[in-house]
């Protein structure tokens, strides 16, 4: 079945997610060749684009990292043809590297980078604001305020980057990639194939005598996005009145609900920026010199706000401009209707319509519901024979962890995650708690982050002598960001040719890591030996944890357990390993069968052996 | 048209987003404007999932609280949990069957009483229309349809300005093939429990 994205049917009005708006929009514009490392809120621009990829001559890949994404697609817009890149906006860390000296070369054909930032954090470790990146490169940036706007803004970034020859930032916020809304379609541009390199090492390496004139046409390249922004009619000015708004992305929509709400549509003028860097400082200067005060309305860091006020002092202009503070806005989390609201309500010192919130003050305690890793995860088998083996030590365990599902292992009871900062941190980190601590270091890292960033900090280790173990939790698949393949993924499994599974063990040893093992963590063990030895090894140690992630192992046949009247209510399971498919019957433990997966840890681990599968007592 | 704003909380697997899939395509061919927003990500593993839907001339696409004029719960401690984003003039149409959080399974945490809620609810909103969804799926042949379920509840009690046709043609287009007729027959049960 062709894919849904696909239809060709211009002028046709569809309901869409915000990300597949935006890969919709690449492919309207014709995309050649996409690269990725998933990442929340992105990850399903690239799931649609890999999918279309299987039916068109789309090639998109999942690269290793967010840096190797990136150079893919550079590569591809220096040899002539669309391309894009799709990450997070922690992503653009890991690929900042490439952004800084990519905006010298610059491209020959269009080139979209997508960086989705994640306000509020609700998958992220932090909610920087990715708007400093365009300053920092010199890189044109556009920013959707609505979903059919993201599809439209991907189609002509790319065209922006043709006109400029530098890729193009396009930058979303959570509310744009996971909103919904209609969409216009537009016509599908056939895809360019037509690939051209002509080497012009004078312009293309850089060395420093290249890169000194690379710079300068950088400068010239910013002046002329700064004309085509002042021109541009993502730029948009609208509203008559003495007071000004100024604001970007999804806050232009609670600024224009707010104006109706509070009344207010002939006192406002607004200004909108789309095509925000650079900034039309033209159009901004009019604006500012239209209206008596001024208030900057952006989620995040005061990146408009600084700007305007730097644009107001050149032009002598002395009106009130504020954004961030105190009475004002937030540079934490994200904004909703009611706070933009109030906020331009306060400042303009009129009356807000507020709506009465219910007095919820006599409503009990509901209890939490927080993540959890699912029932039956190979993870939550291997946390508990790291603890087990881990109580046979004579130091206290320090546990840096990484980024994936395995994080939720900071829950109880397992408890088992003290330090983590961003992708690949687990084994860099490792090397500097074992050097300075008199603790024992065990790290937890997945199959997926090991291969994005977690090679290099290994091979520090076992260059440099360190002493820490290294578990890789090997479930086959990147699950937390919906089950992406990654370099270790056997791809024949999803009847997908054409790729070369890299084994996790044979890589390791070849690093020289000089104690690995491999185990199943259902076999609970075999599983704790194979720790305790790891741990009393002098040096660096690894064990990887291969059993494949619960919620996609087709091959696995359910067979679910139950709890027999062996049982005297040791509660070591519930109290050490806390699958969710227990339960507690009057005070009696029970296994959910809807749940239970069959994995057998609790079994194996029940002093009474009072755990069976079900079909052993019919 | 006037805004009217709806909230869908449930539990990950509830089957939440593809309600809310329903309910935009359905506004689409009513010639509606709608703008929805969702958490994915680590929302999934077992925790909440709420939805904001956003029916008329309004541009934002989540709802503050004390600001939505509906609230669907998939599950009753949610629906209580959610009451924060209702005004003393919302509707809310709940789940009465529990699915209890696994703090609550092992001991840790104690379920709100359901007679409670119920009283709760009715103190703080408008309206409430109350039905065990779980059992209504189970018996429309797929327990999986408590989402369907509770759309057609909704559709019954005209908060939103969708027909039941409307709900109906959306349902074809949005859920699988093979489930079309158990989940025509999901909605017809929800609704006729509100009817009743």
């Amino acid at each position: 079945m062709i894919h849904k994205l696909l239809t060709d049917h211009p002028g046709k009005t569809e309901l869409m997610l915000g990300n597949e708006a935006i890969a919709r929009g690449a492919i309207e514009a014709g995309l050649c060749v996409g690269a990725t490392y998933p990442g929340t809120p992105s990850s399903e621009i690239s799931l649609n684009l890999f999918q279309i990829s299987q039916q068109t001559d789309l090639y998109f890949e999942y690269s290793t990292n967010e840096k190797v994404a990136m150079e893919v697609a550079a590569a591809a817009a220096a040899s002539g043809v669309r391309s894009m890149c799709i990450m997070k906006h922690v992503g653009l860390n890991v690929a900042a590297d490439p952004l800084m000296t990519l905006a010298y070369v610059g491209v020959k054909a269009g080139m979209v980078i997508l960086t989705a930032d994640d306000p509020l954090m609700f998958s992220s470790q932090n909610e920087q604001d990715n708007r400093y990146y365009a300053l920092l490169s010199g890189l044109p940036m556009l920013e959707p305020s609505s979903i059919d706007e993201a599809r439209a803004m991907t189609q002509y970034a790319f065209e922006l980057s043709e006109t400029l020859q530098e890729p193009v930032l396009l930058r979303t916020t959570t509310r744009i990639n996971h909103s919904t809304g209609p969409v216009i379609l537009d016509a599908i541009s056939p895809i360019n194939k037509k690939a051209d390199f002509t080497k012009d090492p004078f312009r293309l390496v850089t060395i420093p005598s290249v890169s000194r004139n690379l710079h300068i046409q950088l400068l010239e390249n910013i002046k002329q996005a700064e004309s085509l922004s002042e021109i541009s009619s993502w730029n948009i000015c609208t509203g008559t009145g003495q007071w000004g708004i100024i604001c970007n992305g999804v806050s232009y929509n609670y600024v224009k609900d707010a104006i109706v709400d509070l009344s207010i549509e002939n006192q406002t003028k607004v200004f909108r920026t789309g095509f925000s860097h650079p900034l039309p400082v033209q159009m901004i200067q009019s604006f500012l010199k239209a209206v008596d005060k001024v208030l900057i309305v952006e989620e995040g860091e005061p990146w408009i706000e600084t700007q305007v006020k730097a644009i107001a002092q050149d032009a002598g202009l002395n009106i009130s401009i504020k954004g961030k503070g105190e009475t004002l806005f937030s540079r934490l989390f994200e904004y909703d209707p009611a706070v933009v609201r109030s906020v331009i309500a306060s400042y303009f010192e009129i009356s807000d319509s507020k709506t009465t919130v219910p007095d919820l003050s006599d409503v009990p305690e509901i209890p939490g519901r927080p993540p959890n890793l699912c029932a039956g995860c190979g993870h939550r088998a291997t946390f508990y024979a790291v603890k087990q083996a881990a109580k046979t030590l004579d130091v206290e365990v320090i546990y840096p962890t990484d980024i994936g599902c395995y994080t939720l292992g900071v829950l109880p009871p397992l408890s088992m995650a003290d330090y983590l900062i961003c992708m690949g941190s687990s084994v860099g980190t490792s090397c500097g708690f074992s050097k300075v601590l008199d603790k024992k270091t065990v790290a937890f890292i997945g199959d997926s982050t090991f291969f994005h960033s977690g090679i290099p900090g290994l091979i520090n280790a076992v260059f440099n002598q360190h002493q820490f173990t290294l578990v890789i939790l090997d479930n086959g698949t990147t699950a937390m960001t919906g089950h992406q393949p990654n370099p270790g993924v056997d791809m024949t499994q999803w009847n997908l040719d054409n790729f070369t599974q890299i084994s996790i063990e044979k890589l390791v040893r070849a690093i020289g890591v000089p104690h690995v093992s491999v185990i199943r963590p259902y076999q609970v063990k075999k599983s704790i030996e194979a720790f305790k030895e790891a741990f009393d090894f002098k040096g660096v140690s690894v064990v990887i944890a291969q059993e494949p992630c619960a919620l996609i192992n087709k091959k696995r046949k359910k067979r679910a357990f139950q709890v027999t009247d062996r049982c005297k209510n040791h509660r070591v399971c519930l109290n050490e390993f806390a699958c969710p498919a227990f339960y507690l019957e009057n005070q009696q433990l029970k296994i959910n069968p809807a749940q239970c997966i069959g994995c057998a840890v609790c079994a194996q681990i029940c002093p009474e052996n009072a755990i069976v599968p079900v079909k052993e007592l019919s | 048209m006037k805004t009217t704003r709806l909230i869908i909380v449930a539990v990950g697997g509830q089957g939440n987003l593809l309600a809310s899939r329903v309910l935009g395509e359905a506004a689409l061919s009513a010639n509606i404007h709608v703008g929805m927003s969702e958490i994915h990500g680590m929302a999934q593993r077992g925790g909440v999932v709420e939805s904001a839907l956003v029916f008329g001339n309004a541009n934002s696409t989540i709802i503050s609280d004390g600001e939505a004029d509906v609230l669907l719960g998939f599950e009753p401690s949610e629906t209580l949990r959610a009451l924060n984003k209702c005004h003393s003039r919302s509707w809310v149409i709940t789940n009465m069957q529990p699915l209890p959080p696994f703090t609550v399974n092992i001991g840790k945490g104690v379920y709100p009483d359901l007679n409670q809620i119920t009283e709760l609810i009715q103190q703080k909103t408008e309206r409430l229309f109350s039905l065990n969804a779980t059992e209504l799926a189970r018996q429309a042949g797929n327990i999986l349809s408590v989402n369907i379920v509770l759309l057609g509840a909704l559709t019954a009690t005209k908060a939103l300005p969708l027909t039941k046709e409307q709900m109906q043609d959306a349902i074809r287009k949005t859920v699988k093939k093979a489930f079309i007729d158990v989940n025509l027959k999901a909605f017809e049960l929800g609704e006729q429990a509100v009817l009743r």
